[in-house]
């Protein structure tokens, strides 16, 4: 048995490539057991599901692009964007390429973010899906382009566009640029607004820094999965500010809504039914009964 | 001592001068209105109306101090939620009535605290982000000392960003860069050489579009040798923007942000 040797699988990316973000949440491993992280109990991992909940606690484990497509999208309906796009290194960081190449070939991504177009039980939408498993979802140049290039589609094509939001913030390798990409993708769903077209942000963990601090805060909607931690200052930060520690509902889904900035928390098993239900609701119009 | 550290000190220094002093030197009859018209009134920021060469413009910036009490009232130059709301508050109403909006930029970023996150930090920023691409008239921003981060960046959504001499900009401190990236205290000064966070290497990059001299015996000594050069520039600048249609005012102000962006669409293992 070595069970509890499996814990270090938990970790999923070293500190070195995860800058911005905390890196103790949970993925999930390909060994048959796991430790839940929040309860501590220990799941036999096909118990997991397709959803990755912990099945004692709910706990919601981190999902990669790919296996969300699956749970959103109806059967064979996504077609992937500008799926070749890259960073180059503007800031001429050393060794950029090789931390993203390290960071492709360990997440199987070429960055942080997969957008596309898909549908959802029959309605046509437009879809972008973080993935923290690429440098923490960090925004640089090529999530912050995607992203653009997605809401300005959407706005061509008169789609709504729904956002899953997973970064810990700005890719300081990328310096200025990367904090330029949160007034860029804002500009854009800024048009996306004036056109009336519906923009629904899902946050799901984590969800911190110049994401929350651009498309994530500006949907229409705003749904959040359960347990996510949700905020814009880093905890750790903050605790070093005041100089206490702070207690574990801080900057979490729930604490979101408790403080008026979801609209709701939604299981991921409801997702897929709420995201149609909010789609058909926007699909007819309002105004006059008659 | 890096060149690049020199600035950041020299934008740090306690003596260097605030937004009002700015705004006393370049506009006249200036009101300062408060208030974000939800909670409070945030001091880190200010602003108001003024007059300009005889037109009305609207003015805001963050507000510094020159003591530790002055500090502490105004938060460092941190502003809370309510500093952007109240900005924000004022960039609508400027656009009511007509005005030109100037800011000033002087913040090591937002304010990093448990009322700031219970009362929608991340929110307020992005919401000025969207709401500045689509404001009907034209902005200026001024970054007179630090420009740290999102909180910075929630006054820059310009149609043209300017930067003072000693001024910097960049995505987070050097102490922080040096120690997130490199888990190390000791390497700030190289963090400050590569982040090229001065206004020579941002005008090179094409963040700002200008650079605004300050007298070599320093901007303390010497505020009025700037302001001229801010008034002239400011002058210059609005007469143009002024009389822009706004579909193109807002068009050039979109495409501004769309430009950045360091990436490559080849897939480099088909080329292979």
């Amino acid at each position: 048995m070595n069970l509890f040797k499996r814990k270090n699988y938990i970790k999923i990316n070293p500190p070195e490539v995860a800058p911005a973000a905390e890196t103790e949440a949970p993925s999930i491993p390909d060994g048959m057991w796991v430790k839940c992280d929040d309860c501590k109990k220990i799941i036999y991992t096909k118990e997991i599901g397709p959803y990755h909940l912990c099945p004692f606690c709910r706990k919601h484990f981190r999902l990669s692009a790919e296996e969300r497509i699956g749970l959103i999208c109806d059967e064979d309906s996504f077609e992937e964007w500008d799926a070749t796009m890259t960073a180059k290194n503007p800031m001429n960081y050393p060794e950029y390429h090789k931390i993203i190449a390290k960071a492709q070939e360990r997440s199987g991504l070429k960055d942080g973010v997969v957008t596309g177009k898909c549908r959802i039980d029959g309605y046509e939408t437009v879809l972008a899906i973080m993935d923290s498993h690429f440098m923490m979802g960090s925004m640089g140049s090529v999530v912050g382009e995607k992203i653009t290039r997605a809401v300005e589609r959407a706005t061509k094509l008169r789609l709504p566009i729904i956002i899953f939001t997973a970064s810990g913030g700005a890719r300081m390798q990328e310096g200025i640029i990367s904090l330029m990409q949160m007034a860029k993708t804002s500009a854009a769903l800024n048009r996306h607004h004036q056109e009336g077209l519906l923009y629904i942000s899902v946050m799901t963990d984590p969800t911190t820094g110049g994401v929350m601090a651009s498309f994530a805060s500006l949907g229409d909607i705003i749904l959040a999965e359960p347990g996510a931690t949700l905020g814009f200052a880093g905890r750790r930060v903050i605790e070093g500010t005041i100089n206490e520690k702070l207690p574990d509902e801080f900057q979490t889904s729930e604490f979101q809504l408790e403080h008026g900035f979801v609209d709701a928390i939604v299981s991921r098993v409801e997702m897929k039914e709420t995201l149609s239900k909010l789609l058909r609701l926007h699909s007819v119009e309002g105004g006059t009964f008659s | 001592m890096s060149n690049a550290m020199e600035i950041v000190k020299k934008a740090r220094m306690v003596t260097r001068p605030t937004t009002l002093e700015f705004i006393e030197m370049l506009f006249d009859d200036f009101i300062e209105l408060h208030g974000d018209r939800c909670f409070y009134d945030d001091k880190a920021v200010v602003g108001g109306i003024a007059s300009f060469h005889g037109k009305s413009v609207t003015v805001i910036g963050v507000q510094k101090g020159h003591s530790i009490e002055e500090n502490v009232m105004r938060s460092f130059g941190s502003p809370n939620p309510e500093g952007y709301r109240k900005q924000l508050r004022l960039m609508k109403q400027a656009e009511k009535f007509g005005r030109p909006i100037i800011l000033f930029v002087n913040t090591s970023g937002a304010y990093c605290g448990v009322g700031a996150e219970e009362r929608g930090q991340g929110e307020a920023i992005a919401r000025n982000l969207m709401e500045m691409a689509g404001l009907k008239v034209p902005i200026i921003s001024i970054f007179i000392g630090e420009g740290g981060s999102g909180g910075a960046l929630a006054l820059a959504l310009a149609d043209q960003v300017w930067m003072l001499d000693n001024g910097m900009y960049a995505v987070l401190s050097p102490e922080g860069f040096s120690s997130i990236l490199w888990r190390s205290p000791h390497r700030v000064e190289e963090a400050a050489e590569l982040m090229k966070l001065t206004a020579v290497d941002l005008l090179k990059n094409g963040v700002i579009e200008k650079i605004i001299p300050e007298h070599r015996d320093g901007l303390e000594n010497h505020l009025q040798f700037t302001t001229e050069y801010i008034d002239r520039f400011l002058l210059e600048e609005l007469k143009k923007l002024c009389a822009m249609p706004v579909e193109e005012l807002l068009e050039n102000r979109y495409q501004r942000f769309r430009k950045y962006g360091s990436f490559t669409e080849e897939d480099e293992l088909e080329k292979k």
